[in-house]
């Protein structure tokens, strides 16, 4: 099975080791993988600030670099939300084209789950206590939710129940420049419903870049980790 | 205090966490409440079905406005009912003034009404010298303190319980640790008084049926029943949004409505107004005026993408769930409508110059349609402000430069790549005030740390 992973503008600058992590635990899942150069940003930024005719040019430098792949994997619901559910409404000169990609197109966890069929990783996690964080995009516009959820117990951790764990955590990309006070005051309410665990996960950067940010502004010693790397622990080799 | 527009909204949002952080406490635990009675209700029907007829239903009557309107009017005319039509806000305080001046009314008594807010009733009886009291028990104590609603179904939401005993103590007297139920109870004998007293009560109206000109209202405390049926004189407030095609829409309404707003399977009262007190009625009131709203309901309309707001059955689960409206209430967006719903229907009713920033006003989480009984497609329709603002030049200049020279890097990988490269040798804590977007991210956290490589980089030299 080919996939083609694309790290995401944010994943490539912030998030480098989990990318790696990424190819590293579709590669042990049998997955031959290949990076296209020509990847740069989904164009959700543009897109949600309101820059339809942006987000195109940038759905469209997407499309191209991605034709081909049999399956496109990211680590990041927030991208893969933009691809599956927003390119086929943007690019209508090219409906089919576009959803085919969005066909095509897999958060790092679903498509572990839905496309290779894995439940078990390995027991690399085994007395971890971890708090999983939903992304929003990942949740409500992909339907990912158990789908991380049993890779981790399934590798032996404890995945505690927290109660605001659907809530948003008030990144937003722009958004969390724009309103900088509000944004922070959501991150709080996660952070401040937080039970006691080894570290935080999830499937997005852009949540775990607000929260580790917030966290360590208020001196908290929990880790925010990346969901790839931390299912790449999982597989414990 | 009032309302002194969106335009505020960030610098009003960051002063209530800051200098009130009792509001964003209050909020959040009576919105959980909320959310939690919500999920129970919509668990015990088939909500997506329910759900799905809100929406044809509401659709079809907005469709068709202009027939059902007429046909409401024909259908209240008939049951004895006046109707009038105002325009704007100015037009209904008009129609106001009329009636309160033909039957020499100096006090009046009323019913929970966001439109009452919108249009600014109360401050134009106090100027016209009416005495005008709140009875619904949130709004009555807003009303004692001097504030606008911070919710559309809980205008007192942002008050806590000490808030709510040192005001009746301050004003009746009442111990500072009197419970909610005794507070209720000296609130009901104080208002007692002003009901008896009344000449005129002013409701709303939550339905409006074309069909047979029938006013229903929605409420759990019986104020309404009263303000509608003692005084002799009874004004209805409706937007024109607010019509459903027959009697039997109602009865799905009414409960649908009360299941999100509350997680009630109907509210504790029900009342449908069919016209002024008829021979051999024991009580009602001897005239009621319907006074049909538009005030900027129309220009919504008209928009080919955001008239599906008008559907909002003014619930408030949007807000419930909203995660940014949960940290302030609704006093920060600077006007009647607050949360989700106010940022969608702000631009249309407001004009999108007035309503900036509110269409900015959201994470974009999606929480919002998954409660929404009539299924407005919030976020949806805050990227179509969103797309409007940046029409009309509405956002800032550099965030305008930056998102077009990024896109232009997007466009030439070897550019963006080096790009990137240079971003991760800026030391982001430091520098990073100095930087556009960065400088207000990192006054609240602490700046993203880059990777010591990038992920190509990493690619390029191979992974092992
Ligand atoms: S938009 Fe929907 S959820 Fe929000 S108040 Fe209106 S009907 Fe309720």
């Amino acid at each position: 099975m080919k996939a083609a992973l694309f790290a995401t503008c944010l994943g490539d600058q912030f998030y480098a080791d989990a990318c790696a992590d990424a190819v590293r635990l579709l590669r042990y899942a049998g997955v031959d993988v290949d990076v296209p150069q020509s990847q740069t940003c989904c164009g959700q930024p543009a897109y949600n600030a309101g820059r339809k005719p942006e987000a195109i040019r940038m759905a469209y430098q997407t499309l191209d670099t991605f034709d081909s792949a049999d399956y496109v994997v990211l680590p990041s619901g927030s991208c893969a939300g933009m691809i599956r559910c927003f390119y086929p409404d943007l690019m209508n000169n090219e409906l089919e084209r576009a959803q085919d990609l969005a066909a095509r197109t897999y958060e790092l966890s679903h498509f572990l789950v839905e496309v290779l069929g894995i439940r078990d990783l390995g027991s690399g996690l085994k007395g971890k206590r971890i708090a999983y964080h939903h992304s929003c995009h990942a949740l409500r516009e992909l339907g990912v939710c158990d789908h991380p959820i049993s890779l981790l117990k399934n590798c032996g951790a404890e995945v505690v129940s927290w109660e605001a764990d659907e809530e948003c955590c008030g990144f937003g990309g722009l958004f969390s420049a724009k309103l900088p006070e509000v944004s922070a005051a959501m991150a709080d309410r996660k952070l401040d419903t937080l039970p006691g665990v080894d570290f935080v996960t999830s499937t997005d950067g852009g949540c775990l870049l607000q929260l580790s940010g917030r966290g360590d502004r208020h001196r908290l010693s929990v880790q925010f980790r990346h969901l790839a790397s931390v299912l790449w622990e999982g597989v414990g080799l | 205090m009032s309302f002194s527009g969106p335009k505020h909204y960030r610098v009003e949002s960051a002063k209530s966490l800051k200098d009130r952080p009792s509001v964003r406490a209050s909020v959040t635990s009576a919105t959980d409440t909320f959310n939690a009675n919500r999920s129970d209700a919509y668990s015990q029907i088939d909500s997506d079905l329910w759900r799905d007829w809100a929406r044809d239903v509401k659709s079809h009557a907005l469709t068709n406005l202009d027939q059902y309107l007429e046909q409401a009017e024909t259908q209240l005319l008939a049951n004895g009912a006046k109707v009038h039509w105002a325009d704007t806000a100015h037009d209904a305080l008009r129609l106001l003034e009329e009636i309160v001046r033909d039957h020499g009314i100096s006090t009046a008594v009323k019913a929970k009404s966001m439109l009452s807010e919108e249009l600014g009733i109360n401050e134009h009886l106090e100027d016209l010298g009416v005495h005008v009291r709140e009875t619904d028990l949130g709004e009555y104590i807003i009303q004692l303190i001097g504030e606008p609603p911070s919710h559309i179904v809980g205008p007192a939401i942002h008050r806590s319980l000490e808030d709510c005993q040192r005001l009746f103590h301050e004003k009746f007297g009442t111990p500072l640790d009197d419970g909610p139920d005794a507070l209720a109870a000296t609130a009901r004998e104080a208002l007692r008084e002003e009901f008896l007293a009344a000449d005129l009560g002013i409701s709303g109206g939550n339905f409006l049926v074309a069909e047979t000109g029938t006013v229903a209202l929605i409420e759990n405390e019986g104020n309404i029943r009263l303000s509608t049926s003692l005084p002799r004189v009874h004004i209805a407030l409706v937007g024109i949004e607010k019509i459903v095609p027959r009697l039997e829409d109602v009865s799905g309404f009414v409960q649908l409505t009360s299941r999100a707003a509350t997680g009630q399977p109907i509210g504790n009262f029900f009342s449908l107004i069919q016209g002024p007190k008829r021979d051999g009625d024991i009580d009602g009131p001897e005239e009621v005026h319907v006074i049909l709203v538009d005030n900027g309901r129309t220009r919504l309309l008209a928009d080919d993408k955001a008239w599906e707001a008008l559907r909002c059955v003014r619930c408030g689960a949007c807000l419930n769930i909203c995660p940014v409206y949960r940290q302030t209430g609704g006093h920060p967006y600077g006007w009647t409508y607050s949360g989700p719903i106010g940022a969608i229907i702000a631009p249309g009713m407001l004009g999108i110059e007035e309503a900036m920033p509110l269409p900015y006003a959201s994470s974009l989480c999606g929480a919002c349609v998954d409660e929404c009984p009539v299924r407005i497609p919030i976020p949806e329709l805050l990227l179509h402000w969103r797309e409007k603002a940046v029409e009309k030049g509405l956002t800032s200049a550099i965030e305008s430069a930056g998102i077009k020279a990024y896109t232009k890097a997007a466009e030439r990988p070897a550019i963006f790549r080096a790009a990137g490269a240079m971003l991760r040798h800026i030391p982001l804590e430091a520098g990073g005030r100095a930087l556009p977007i960065l400088s207000d991210w990192v006054k609240e956290r602490s700046a993203p740390k880059s990777s010591k490589k990038s992920f190509m980089q990493q690619w390029k030299e191979g992974i092992e």
